[in-house]
């Protein structure tokens, strides 16, 4: 007979799916009998799948500006590297 | 008759190809697919907005520098998120007086804690907050929690890297993730109940 405790403690893995098909068929038996189980899963599920439809908010323009200047710069000075590297190797 | 527009479809390996040949643009394209993502899972590790703006920054520019060293045996996006845990783990490291890695907090196994409310939700309870409302409330949860469950729950629950991707970017062993995360689970969750639980009078009505 599967504990609450151990249900918890499969409960991670419960969710994602990852057990193999005997502990799981234990564990959804557990969880369909047991109600505070079944309010503790439905929960986790819930809370998961709340953080996971958050979509990120855009760079705060300030943020923005400054990241993609000294993203430009970098690529500028990487390329001025490389065509220095091709006309030394070509002069020599 | 004009062609309906079509934005084209977002293909990682070949913009990753482009851009190892030199091509910028390509490199800029997968910066702004990613940025507002390595943003935000920078402010909820390190907590801090400049701190997150210098994480942005450091990555794609490190990213940019070291890209002929990508294998391509990830993702690109798996790739940035490693260098961007770093530089964030990095900046906690720098802010803390005893100079701990946070990662290595002794981790309270106790399981007695972990379920303390236990009650249904709304049905949509996300629906009676504003979006805005919302993310700060989510956000606050995830900042309530330690460094050691908090860094995690972002890289496997909302980046979604699996379990072997999140052990691999913060150096844990495979059973330290997934203990992590199941108490980092569960005490979001406890957290969020407190906001989301239903008030009515069938609150218990399952039993």
């Amino acid at each position: 007979m599967l504990t609450c405790k151990k249900f918890l403690h499969e409960l991670s893995e419960y969710l994602d799916g990852t057990l193999d098909p005997e502990t799981r068929a234990e564990l959804h038996k557990h969880v369909s009998e047991c109600p505070n189980c079944w309010v503790v899963c439905d929960t986790t599920e819930r809370t998961l799948k709340i953080y996971k439809g958050m979509e990120p908010q855009p760079l705060p323009p300030d943020v923005e500006s400054r990241f993609m200047t000294a993203l430009m710069e970098k690529c500028k000075s990487k390329r001025e590297r490389s065509s220095a590297e091709e006309t030394s190797a070509e002069a020599s | 008759m004009s062609t309906p527009s079509v934005t084209p479809a977002f293909d990682e390996t070949a913009l990753v190809a482009k851009a190892k040949a030199g091509d910028v643009e390509a490199f800029s394209e997968l910066v702004r697919h990613y940025d507002r993502r390595i943003f935000r899972m920078a402010k909820q590790i390190t907590q801090n907005d400049d701190d997150a703006e210098d994480v942005l920054q450091e990555s794609f520019l490190k990213a940019y520098t070291h890209l002929d060293h990508f294998q391509g045996n990830s993702k690109f996006y798996t790739w940035v998120v490693r260098i961007a845990v770093n530089e964030a783990l990095m900046k906690l490291l720098k802010r803390r007086s005893d100079r701990t890695v946070p990662l290595d907090e002794p981790i309270d196994t106790g399981e007695d804690e972990m379920v303390r409310e236990i009650a249904v939700w709304d049905e949509n309870p996300e629906q009676t907050y504003s979006r805005e409302e919302l993310g700060t409330l989510l956000d606050e949860a995830i900042q309530s929690l330690k460094p050691a469950y908090r860094t995690v729950f972002i890289l496997r629950d909302i980046e979604e890297l699996s379990i072997e991707e999140t052990a691999e970017a913060l150096n844990l062993s495979i059973s330290a993730v997934k203990s992590r995360l199941l108490r980092a689970r569960l005490q979001l969750r406890e957290k969020l109940t407190r906001q989301f639980k239903h008030k009515g009078d069938d609150a218990f009505a399952y039993l």
